[in-house]
């Protein structure tokens, strides 16, 4: 399964195209793994945005590994081999255990809460009601909604790529940052007065506010400024998870599979055509040498050893400096999804021992990174199939089972392809194919012998 | 009814699992991935059963019992034979998967061995059949009800949580066993194994009397673990030094994965 993960010495493209892209750049010896995939962030309202994670250093550092690559020796290559997929395989764990993690909290809520199951109307992009009286209108009905979704998200992300494009920085991050600052603050109080309803928790006003305060200013921090790194992971998975919740509340149910399905179509589109918006933005990221939206971006960068990078400044305290200061002056805010800049203040002092322990380790960790959308869409489709799978939890298994087969499957052909690619449409079709063919082939099935006691 | 036969029921189902994954595959992404890919062809094995299954049963519209009863022996059998075939096909997957790996890396090594996926891919079998079996009979027992209040046997649960603790486990064996058969050739071997699973899943059929269901199926189990154990290079020799703390290549490498 993971043949896949050979690390072709020759064309280490550092092409941190998308969401899942190592936050590693090459170092002096070849050992590159472009794991990049191209990944978008669907949001519909004032919500997030596809983000493409995006190395700023990634493009300096790929002529000078070009360079050293070709004089690696056979030696090397093997090393790197090994290593190579060892570490591909460490990827695709790192991002199992934050998808895992979103699903769980999003299966949990659904099970225990009932506010996320019950239906409370519709959001203003799925206008039409599926109340109907014959199945044909109410099929009708969701593709219509599907395609009024679909057109709102599109049309989005060219608003996207247009501002970017023409450098309106400052109301791309007052859009990210009003987004988050509802997710944070709005989301986190209906979810947090729904779980205390459910389980009749009595709360006073003052103590909610402290909570909510609290929680939302220091998501805010993690995410838009500087943070630890594994709390601003957990922040971006909760808000992905609240996301999801909304979807799953809001969407009626045909529409929810259709526009699942639709989303997955268009994600391979935009990310794939060569006059895809998402291809256009990482392109013009990659041209300007920025790093795009890193609050849109789930990161999962760990320590940063040697040969990040430059060849010129081969330490790691180096490096993030400088990336300190091209994002300054490029006007973006923090870089989060760095968790180097989580060590850039202290950067000189911590620079000199983790050169040491580099030096006598030799092992290089590197991060991947996962645009939101993905998880968002993700647990939308086990949340549903928890929700409406008539109480049974061999559909959510099944469904769960089928988007982590996808997505180790994205990042096999990411790493044979070595080229930008959507991380939906596997995990998706897959999630599709086992809602369906186990909710209505496995399910009676299961349940018979389960009456009879029978095992297989 | 109660949190106490949820939870009790859980960690006798899944206890020994979750031990094996804690201690023998959480440590190494391989396999781990391997493991779930393991689970996802059980997955896709049940499928295609359920399919023949469910084809069979709308095409004889017949409500009669036994034809129904007869549908699902069918069914059954259908199954098992398919996770055998299934089983087969991750066997080819993976040596494909391994040659690839070692052309590439030019080694001589690779970096999991056969036997070790062996092991990995029946414990994803077993996890998986375990949890389609029991999760949904574990959900029903935290709400409402008492058990056997039709004359139905009171320990439904707990011979669930057994017979589902005996299949994941036998899933283990058969896993070593039927891969060891496939590299050396094996086909007799191949053979039993095909035959003990019919014979474990046939043994459930006699299942409100769960005298004779369990402890043969035990009685099985612990034969294969046998047969397993020495298939995996395991012998008296062996398991006694590792008791006994005298091994010390086991001790050695152990300090260096530390």
């Amino acid at each position: 399964m993971i043949t896949f993960m050979n690390s072709d010495s020759e064309e280490e493209v550092c092409n941190e195209r998308t969401s899942l892209m190592s936050t590693e750049s090459p170092p002096a010896r070849s050992y590159h793994e472009g794991i990049c995939t191209e990944e978008r962030d669907k949001e519909v309202q004032e919500k997030r945005r596809g983000s493409l994670g995006n190395h700023g250093d990634a493009d300096q550092c790929t002529p000078d590994s070009r360079g050293s690559s070709r004089s690696s020796s056979l030696e090397e290559d093997e090393e790197e081999e090994e290593l190579t997929l060892k570490y591909g395989a460490k990827h695709v764990i790192m991002l199992f255990v934050p998808v895992t993690l979103c699903m769980v909290v999003v299966v949990a809520t659904i099970k225990s809460v009932r506010f996320y199951t019950e239906k409370n109307g519709q959001l203003i992009y799925t206008p039409f009601t599926e109340d109907t009286p014959s199945i044909g209108q109410r099929l009708l009905n969701s593709v219509l909604n599907t395609l009024i979704m679909i057109s709102v998200i599109v049309v989005m992300t060219i608003f996207l790529v247009v501002l970017y494009k023409y450098r309106c920085y400052k109301f791309i991050h007052g859009w990210l940052i009003l987004s988050s600052l509802m997710l944070l603050f709005l989301f986190t109080y209906i979810y947090l007065g729904e779980v205390l309803k459910t389980y009749n928790v009595a709360m006073d006003y003052p103590t909610l506010f402290l909570v909510i305060w609290n929680f939302g200013a220091v998501g805010m921090i993690c995410i838009h400024w500087k943070g630890p790194l594994v709390l601003q992971q957990a922040y971006l998975i909760m808000i992905s998870a609240l996301m999801a919740l909304v979807f799953i509340k809001y969407l009626p149910e045909w529409s929810a599979w259709v526009i699942l399905g639709a989303i997955s179509v268009y994600d391979l589109v935009a990310v794939l055509c060569p006059k895809g918006p998402l291809r256009m933005l990482v392109e013009t990221a990659q041209e300007r040498n920025e790093p795009i939206f890193p609050a849109l971006i789930y990161s999962s960068a760990m320590v940063w050893t040697v040969g990040m990078a430059k060849v010129d400044t081969p330490t790691k305290g180096a490096l993030p400096k400088d990336q300190e200061q091209d994002e300054d002056s490029s006007d973006a805010s923090g870089d989060h999804s760095y968790s180097a800049t989580y060590d850039s203040p202290r950067c000189t002092p911590l620079h000199v021992p983790s050169y040491a322990v580099e030096e006598l380790e030799e092992e290089e960790e590197r991060g991947v990174k996962l645009g939101l959308g993905d998880f968002i869409f993700y647990s939308v489709l086990v949340g549903k199939a928890a929700a409406t799978a008539s109480g049974d939890w061999n559909t959510t298994l099944a469904c769960f089972v089928a988007i982590l087969i996808g997505l180790c499957l994205t990042l096999l052909l990411l790493a044979v392809f070595k080229k930008a690619l959507p991380a939906l449409p596997i995990s998706i079709t897959f999630g599709l194919i086992f809602y369906f063919s186990t909710d209505n082939l496995v399910r009676p099935f299961m349940d018979t012998l389960a009456s009879h006691q029978l095992y297989i | 009814m109660t949190a106490a036969v949820f939870f009790g029921c859980t960690f006798i189902a899944f206890g020994p699992a979750l031990a094996l994954y804690v201690f023998t595959i959480a440590s190494d992404p391989l396999r781990i991935i391997f493991l779930i890919a393991g689970a996802f062809f059980w997955l896709v094995s049940l499928l295609l059963s359920s399919l023949i299954w469910f084809v069979a049963v709308t095409l004889s519209s017949t409500k009669d019992e036994s034809v129904q009863k007869g549908l699902l022996i069918f069914g059954v059998l259908c199954s098992v034979i398919i996770q055998e075939v299934f089983r087969f096909a991750y066997y080819r997957l993976l040596k494909k998967a391994n040659k690839g790996l070692m052309t590439i890396s030019q080694e001589e090594t690779s970096p999991i061995s056969i036997r070790q996926l062996a092991y990995v891919s029946g414990l994803g079998f077993g996890i998986m059949s375990g949890v389609f079996s029991l999760v949904n009979i574990l959900s029903d027992s935290l709400g409402p009800g008492i058990v056997g209040i039709h004359g139905d046997p009171p320990q439904f649960f707990l011979a669930s949580a057994f017979m589902t603790l005996v299949m994941v486990l036998l899933h283990v064996f058969w896993g070593v066993v039927f891969f060891d058969a496939c590299e050396t050739k094996n086909w007799w071997a191949l053979i039993v194994v095909i035959v003990s699973h019919l014979l474990v899943s046939g043994l459930t059929f006699l299942n409100p009397y769960y005298k004779a269901s369990l402890v043969a199926s035990y009685v099985i189990m612990l034969l294969m673990g046998i047969w397993a154990f020495f298939t995996a290079g395991g012998s008296c020799r062996n398991l006694k030094r590792c008791l006994l703390c005298r091994d010390k290549d086991f001790l050695l490498s152990n300090q260096r994965a530390r």
